[in-house]
């Protein structure tokens, strides 16, 4: 690791501020940051630790409407009994993010400032139509993830939450890299008010993406039977050593069995 | 530099560190606690792992820096004078390692897996739970084992505490 200068903010104002310093990073959970500053993929000149600020901390669940804050935990997303009442797939999806280290340290909004192709929160988030809030304003999960590790946020841009209504039905399903854990495809099937929403990640060239067949059959009858006989075209997706992306495709529509499946359960 | 101040196996300790000092460098080379391993770059063989205010996390992953102000726990930290913990007992018992190099890191995680799961374990519950530590020798089935006979143990205690509370 390159030399480096460590900040702890206080606040979300301070963390702002302290972010103009060189060329700072957030710090968050550091389960992708400090792996990468390691290996000398990222050598920012200076840290600012976020994981101190109380203000981004904690699930909060009125009613159907759920707040979950930006440096909340996986593990803390996986165990949160109020959100397993109304949304048990979130949690479901917290709980096979990586180890019980990693869960312990990792963040949502590290995860989705990262927007790792084959990160599992993207699917959840783009399914469920969530709202990205950030210390400058608030991006609707359709602007926000716009590509490979990239996503609307701005210089200096913190994510303080993620908010979303909680839908009637949810489930998510990934099929893990057997060595990585990460999502070699994943599939996050929402039934709302809006009707279906499916998000895969994990698969596509550039990231998370909305899958219109099986949204169609699904918004038809949402059971996993609907999807016998679909498909999904190949292009567009990830080939690599790990898979092919007509294997992927595949995937694609037998996650979303299981997703639905588990979303009926 | 920073100046960092951490409770270790409940020694106080302080000491002024380079920025960039990962946590499982500072508890090996600053404080001599070589128990600790380092076994891989990519935060993925778990050898390093310790408790941070009471929770199992990669120390090759943690600044040292953002560990300050917090209580650590180590493998050196878990046996009582000359009485192992029951986890370590059960590894010696269930002949839970061969070249020891993960050791640590298992005894840690399975602590911490134990202590989250007071209803007990069972064996898909405790090979899922080591998704984040690796062995090279073992094949895991005798780790697994003493995880769950440890688990036995631990709860067994536990009861006969409560019994005498009661
Ligand atoms: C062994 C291992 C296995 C893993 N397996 C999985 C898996 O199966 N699925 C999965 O989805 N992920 C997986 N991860 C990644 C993990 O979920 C990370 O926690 C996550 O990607 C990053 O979150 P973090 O809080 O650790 O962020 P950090 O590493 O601290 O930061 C990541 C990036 O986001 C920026 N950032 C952090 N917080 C904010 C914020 N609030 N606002 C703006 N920018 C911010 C940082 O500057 C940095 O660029 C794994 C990681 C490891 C080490
Ligand atoms: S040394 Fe920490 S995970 Fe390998
Ligand atoms: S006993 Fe050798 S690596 Fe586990």
């Amino acid at each position: 690791m390159y030399s480096v200068n460590y900040h702890r903010a206080s606040s979300v104002a301070d963390a702002a501020k302290l972010s103009k310093k060189g060329d700072a990073k957030f710090l968050s959970g550091g389960m992708t940051l400090i792996p990468a500053m390691k290996t000398r993929l990222a050598a920012p000149s200076d840290l600012v630790d976020l994981t101190y600020i109380a203000e981004l901390k904690g699930i909060t669940v009125s009613g159907k409407t759920v707040t979950i804050g930006g440096a909340t935990t996986h593990a803390e997303v996986a165990a949160n009994a109020k959100l397993k009442s109304v949304c048990p797939a979130i949690c479901h999806l917290a709980a096979h993010i990586g180890d019980p280290h990693v869960r312990h340290r990792g963040t949502i909004g590290g995860s989705i400032a990262n927007n790792d192709p084959a990160a599992d929160y993207p699917a959840a988030l783009l399914a469920l139509s969530a709202t990205i809030v950030t210390n400058k304003r608030e991006i609707s999960a359709d602007k926000y993830f716009t590509g490979l590790f990239e996503t609307a946020l701005k210089e200096g841009e913190i994510v303080t939450g993620v908010t979303f209504t909680a839908p009637a039905k949810a489930g998510y399903s990934k099929f893990p890299n057997p060595a990585s854990r990460y999502a070699m495809t994943g599939v996050f099937v929402a039934k709302g008010k809006d009707g279906v929403r499916v998000a895969v990640t994990g698969a596509g060239e550039d990231g998370v993406f909305r899958s219109k067949p099986i949204e169609a059959a699904l918004a038809k009858k949402f059971d996993a039977a609907a999807l016998e006989g679909v498909s999904v075209p190949s292009a567009g997706l990830m080939s690599d050593l790990h898979a092919s992306a007509e294997y992927r495709a595949n995937l694609v529509v037998v996650m979303a069995k299981r997703a639905v499946a588990a979303a009926n359960a | 530099m920073s100046d960092v101040s951490l409770t270790v196996n409940g020694r106080k300790v302080s000491a002024s560190v380079e920025d960039r000092t990962l946590l499982v460098h500072f508890l090996r080379e600053n404080l001599g606690l070589t128990g600790t391993h380092v076994g891989c770059d990519t935060s993925q063989c778990g050898a390093c792992v310790v408790h941070v205010d009471g929770k199992a996390v990669k120390s090759c992953t943690m600044l040292a820096a953002q560990a300050s102000g917090s209580t650590v726990v180590t493998i050196e930290g878990l046996a009582d004078g000359a009485d192992l913990h029951p986890v370590q007992a059960a590894f010696k018992e269930n002949h839970g390692l061969q070249c020891g190099f993960c050791t640590p890191g298992m005894i840690m995680s399975a602590t911490d897996m134990i202590n989250r799961h007071p209803q007990g374990l069972d064996e898909a519950t405790v090979r899922a739970e080591l998704e984040g530590n690796i062995c090279r020798c073992t094949g895991y089935h005798n780790i697994v084992k003493a995880i769950l006979a440890a688990s036995e143990e631990m709860s067994k205690a536990g009861k006969g505490k409560a019994k005498k509370a009661a």
